[in-house]
């Protein structure tokens, strides 16, 4: 039986969805618990272990409780808002993830190589395809993601709204300005990147990392666009509202924020639209900065497994920087964060624009 | 699919369009509008210009309606008022005569359009650069970004009273 190209895309996109969805609710959850633990031991505290073996399978226990836990509405709340609003959140967070490549390409394995029940099942239009986990690979990628995650305000901002509470209220006030803010510096630092690959496509700028400075880590834009790199960092933090950069959800002034009247299962969704969106920003990082899946080192292969071994060393070193900074660092006071995205992020990436533009221009590309 | 698309998000773009005229309350109406503004854009990215698609939502349903939606939910808008009802037959009339033109320039639009006009035209983002950069458009280009310099400069004015 053979069947038409657009139905073995239809089952390959779909196949991809599955897995890539799957694997990041999977790292969503391991992510809680890392995140409490590493945070506990970063306190000389232990964090949750009481759960299987040091305490793994706390989220698990996390997930029943919310689960049974009561759906909370409070009477003067704005109903289909309320209900529409965690939906708004979790939509955008995994509409992001749909244009990002998630490891290498690689060339699924031919029928003659697998062993011989496998070789059964394995349609023969499978044998040796070129295969990379990403499931939309589209002309304006990147400008893709930044539209996705300018509409995931929207979901903040309409939780804040419809529950009709003054903590709510400020806390997605707060946050509207600050992801307005901050998106300018965000939007700022790609350009360059953009500038020196000359494509919006982010497999484009993962091969240009990888042809510079010989294969080594050193022409990564990390290292070449260092200015971008820590104005990236800064202002996806602040996207994502990570510390320093939570105060829309600053508990010691506003309860919770803008989720104050959220419960069980939809505090769930908003729960994992943040880590969504934290695990997105960390991959994006990662190829637009890091080389992607290049191991950076000449030597080192790059293809099939150890790409995915790279790719996936460099993400978790991202996502363990984000919870290294709430456990180091203290909360932006208002006006300092306006400041900081204002008077600092965007100036130094424009100048840096400038700067990059200028070689670009005299190495007459 | 491109099609069963298009009319779809062309249908959602005129149902939450009338929202946006029809609601009296208006964070509905600014809710609406983004919906209108997103289906747009895929009607852009379905003429081939992913380009455009993007900056729509960048732009407009990401940037301006954010600060539309600020300025509504900070100033605690409430519903609207019915405004006193005079000159209804005027009203009417006026209606009436809109519908009239909207009807006849639909009409000649869809007369003249043969299915599939749209497509074979280069819109990616390489071309657009071109046009938008060759010395035909440079200068209103650039008056143009002279022009929202000035809008912020303005805005900066007006925000801050006292130098």
């Amino acid at each position: 039986m053979t069947l038409s190209p657009a139905v073995q895309e239809l089952i390959l996109a779909a196949v991809k969805v599955a897995v890539i969805m799957g694997a990041l609710l999977g790292v969503f959850s391991l992510m809680t618990w890392i995140e409490r633990r590493v945070l506990a031991f970063m306190q000389f505290r232990l964090g949750p272990n009481r759960t299987g073996p040091f305490g793994i399978l706390q989220p698990i226990a996390d997930g029943i409780k919310l689960f049974f836990k009561e759906e909370l509405m409070p009477a003067a709340a704005n109903k289909w808002a309320f209900l529409a609003a965690p939906v708004v959140a979790v939509g955008t967070a995994f509409l992001a993830v749909a244009v990002m490549p998630y490891g290498p390409p690689f060339k699924l394995p031919l029928t003659e190589s697998l062993p011989g029940f496998l070789a059964r099942f394995w349609p023969e239009w499978l044998s040796g395809r070129e295969f990379q986990f990403q499931i939309a690979t589209i002309d304006v990628g990147l400008l893709f993601i930044f539209a996705i995650t300018a509409l995931g305000v929207y979901g903040v901002v309409l939780a804040g709204w419809a529950a009709n509470n003054k903590f709510s209220l400020i806390g997605g006030l707060r946050s509207s300005a600050q992801m307005f803010s901050y998106e300018i510096a965000l939007g700022l630092s790609f350009v360059t990147v953009i500038m020196l690959a000359g494509s919006f496509q982010i497999g484009d700028i993962v091969a240009s990392q990888a042809a510079r400075a010989g294969g080594w880590f050193l022409g990564w834009n990390a290292f070449v666009q260092l200015p971008a790199f820590l104005v990236y960092f800064a202002a996806a933090t602040a996207e994502v509202a990570r510390t320093p950069f939570d105060l829309p959800e600053g508990e010691t002034e506003l309860v919770a924020g803008f989720h104050t009247e959220y419960s069980s299962m939809r505090f769930a969704l908003i729960q994992m639209a943040e880590y969504i969106n934290m695990i997105t920003v960390a991959v994006l990082a990662t190829a637009l900065f890091l080389g992607g899946w290049h191991s950076g080192i000449p030597g080192l292969p790059s293809e099939g497994l150890f790409g995915f071994v790279f790719w996936g060393a460099k993400v978790a070193l991202l996502l363990f920087v984000f919870i290294w900074l709430r456990g180091t660092l203290p909360r932006f006071r208002y006006d300092q964060l306006m400041h900081f995205g204002w008077k600092v992020l965007i100036p130094v990436a424009a100048v840096w624009i400038l700067i990059t533009a200028t070689g670009v221009a005299l190495a007459g590309r | 699919m491109d099609q069963l698309l298009f009319y779809a998000s062309a249908a959602l773009a005129v149902v939450s369009a009338l929202v946006v005229i029809g609601q009296k309350n208006p964070i509905y109406s600014a809710f609406a509008l983004v919906v209108t503004l997103c289906s747009l854009a895929v009607i852009f990215g379905l003429l081939g210009s992913p380009f455009i698609a993007a900056l729509q939502v960048i732009v407009y349903a990401g940037a301006i309606m954010v600060l539309f939606l600020f300025v509504l939910m900070l100033l605690n808008v409430k519903r609207e008022e019915d405004a006193p009802g005079r000159g209804g037959r005027a009203l009417a009339v006026i209606a009436v005569l809109l519908v009239a033109l909207f009807v006849g320039q639909a009409g000649a639009v869809l007369s003249r359009l043969e299915p599939g006009a749209a497509s074979g035209y280069d819109a990616s983002t390489r071309r657009m650069a071109e046009i938008l950069f060759s010395p035909h458009f440079l200068y209103v280009f650039e008056a143009t970004s002279i022009l929202i310099l000035a809008a912020l400069v303005g805005a900066i004015a007006l925000a801050k009273k006292d130098f």
